[in-house]
């Protein structure tokens, strides 16, 4: 593939395939996500979503097939990948024993943020998540939803031209939900900033996704706007009906937790999908 | 392709501007995991006083009873002021060796993926994590300093000296911490690490000069021994911190083999942390 940060769409995969022994964890995944667009990944757990998501981040190699993220081929060019994506993973990246601006700082430093311009961007984007109050604070004494707006800031540092959202909401009561999602929808309308969201709230995906790929067993079962999808089953059927009929059972839902309980399930998320 | 035909167009000047700012970003990365280590301590400092229990513990009471033993003055050194070298050796291991650990505790929680997202290079990663073991190991160094002050042990106390010890124990616990984190990328669970690090800690401590010199050993401990990196660490750290401390094997070996194993170990490393994101 050519590297053409211009034009190509943000994110460009091509017969992605990952094998864990004999087990195919994302079989020949081929999608498109165009600049500014919302994506949204649904599908059961296990059905490869985040290891779709650790292959477009660099985090782990393809077994074959091919991916540009923000122009650049996630194989050939990783480096030039990870300087224009940010990641927030389904697990806890922010660190509990750190305060949250020194979080910040720690992403500000590793992401060349200059030197100058870090206390300026830091305190823009603490701000812009409703953190300032709390900047001076422990992470380990934040909410879950506390902790989230914090790793999405930490993310935005350096601009990236996608993020990557894994799970962003989960373990989060319904009004931190509505908060992270409000931020997330003002960077799309700042920034353009191009989104990949797994979710398993439908509701959600719903409502603030421009299109949507089910994912399940490792492929990508169908792609389209959330109004396609559902025309798909009937007239009056909801993205969870369309979810049942594909895969066959139901989606999760979620309570509000502190750090610990949310390092506990994030954790238990990881193992079992 | 078009890139590399951009980027051979670029003037000279502008090359070395690129390669400027990338030395000076890969020093800020590396620095910045180092700095969060700092700030995690000035938190939650406690630990830097359970961890001193140890080496006080080996100069009182092992020192203390070896001291009475007649003929133990090795090099011509009092025992005590010949041990508490060997001690701040073994404080720097243990405390680096178990470095591992923190980086499996990272990983299970998530924070090791934000690290290896960004574009910082992986062997500045590595290096960050080494230079914030030094940064512990040195909190160390301060304790058995002052225990060894208060014992009588005849401590070198000129600046350069103690800019030697410095280095020598910034140098020894980046060798060891990186030998960690390579068994951390490859056992991958808290359980097993502890298991292999208790089998590793002992033979590296027993099978060198720290507590006692390898004329003592038979030859082919005296074989390990010459081999082990330890041997060399407190070799040169019995030349620094005492007054009437020497080195056996000069400080430029000792230098040396510190230097080019901890620069094999980043190396061998920094490919290993990346799969740590898997």
């Amino acid at each position: 593939m050519i590297d053409n940060p211009v034009q190509s769409p943000a994110i460009d995969v091509r017969n992605l395939t990952r094998r864990f022994g004999d087990i195919i964890a994302v079989d020949q995944a081929t999608l498109a996500a165009e600049q500014g667009e919302i994506f949204g990944l649904i599908g059961p757990n296990g059905a490869g979503k985040s290891t779709l998501i650790k292959m477009l981040t660099t985090l782990l190699p393809p077994t074959s097939g091919s991916a540009t993220v923000a122009g650049f081929d996630i194989v050939r060019r990783p480096a030039e990948v990870r300087r224009r994506i940010g990641y927030v993973p389904q697990l806890l990246s922010a660190d509990g024993s750190l305060t949250g601006y020194e979080n910040m700082l720690l992403s500000a430093r590793l992401y060349g943020v200059p030197r100058a311009e870090r206390a300026h961007r830091i305190a823009r984007a603490l701000a812009r998540m409703g953190l300032s109050e709390v900047a001076d604070h422990l992470v380990r004494n934040y909410s879950g939803g506390m902790i989230r707006r914090l790793e999405i800031a930490q993310s935005l540092l350096h601009r990236p031209k996608v993020l990557f959202l894994d799970e962003p909401t989960i373990g989060l009561d319904p009004g931190a939900r509505e908060t992270v999602w409000d931020h997330v929808l003002d960077l799309k309308a700042s920034f353009h900033t191009t989104m990949i969201v797994a979710s398993h709230h439908m509701d959600e995906i719903e409502e603030f996704c421009d299109r949507i790929a089910l994912i399940d067993h490792g492929r990508v079962a169908a792609v389209g706007t959330a109004a396609e999808l559902k025309a798909r089953v009937g007239p009056n059927a909801t993205l969870d009906d369309f979810f049942i009929q594909l895969v066959g059972s139901k989606t999760e839902t979620e309570v509000e937790r502190g750090y610990g309980e949310v390092r506990r399930a994030r954790r238990a998320a990881r193992e079992h999908g | 392709m078009v890139r590399s035909d951009a980027r051979a167009a670029q003037p000279a000047s502008m090359a070395d501007e690129s390669v400027g700012r990338t030395l000076s970003n890969y020093a800020t990365q590396t620095l910045a995991v180092a700095a969060a280590e700092v700030e995690k301590l000035r938190h939650d400092p406690l630990e830097l006083f359970t961890r001193a229990v140890q080496p006080a513990l080996w100069l009182l009471l092992f020192g203390g009873v070896m001291a009475q033993v007649r003929g133990v003055s090795p090099g011509g050194l009092p025992y005590l002021d010949y041990l508490s070298a060997g001690i701040l050796a073994q404080s720097v291991l243990f405390v680096a060796i178990f470095y591992g650990i923190s980086a499996i505790w990272e990983r299970d929680l998530g924070v090791v993926q934000r690290y290896l997202v960004s574009p910082a290079p992986r062997s500045a990663l590595v290096m960050g994590k080494a230079l914030s073991a030094g940064v512990r190991a040195l909190s160390q160094a301060l304790i058995v300093y002052l225990l060894a002050l208060a014992l009588g042990v005849g401590i070198n106390l000129n600046p350069l000296s103690i800019l030697g010890v410095v280095a020598i124990i910034a140098l020894g616990s980046a060798l060891f911490s990186t030998f960690s984190l390579i068994i951390a990328c490859i056992v991958k669970t808290r359980e097993r690490f502890m298991g292999i690090g208790q089998v590793l800690t002992m033979p590296i401590f027993f099978a060198s000069n720290a507590i006692y010199p390898l004329s003592l050993m038979p030859a082919w401990l005296r074989a390990v021994s010459r081999a082990n990196p330890l041997t060399y660490q407190v070799d040169a750290l019995r030349a620094l911190m005492l007054v009437e401390g020497a080195s056996d094997y000069g400080l430029l070996l000792d230098f040396g083999v510190l230097l080019g194993a901890t620069a094999v170990l980043t190396a061998i490393a920094a490919k290993m942390y990346a799969r740590m994101g898997y």
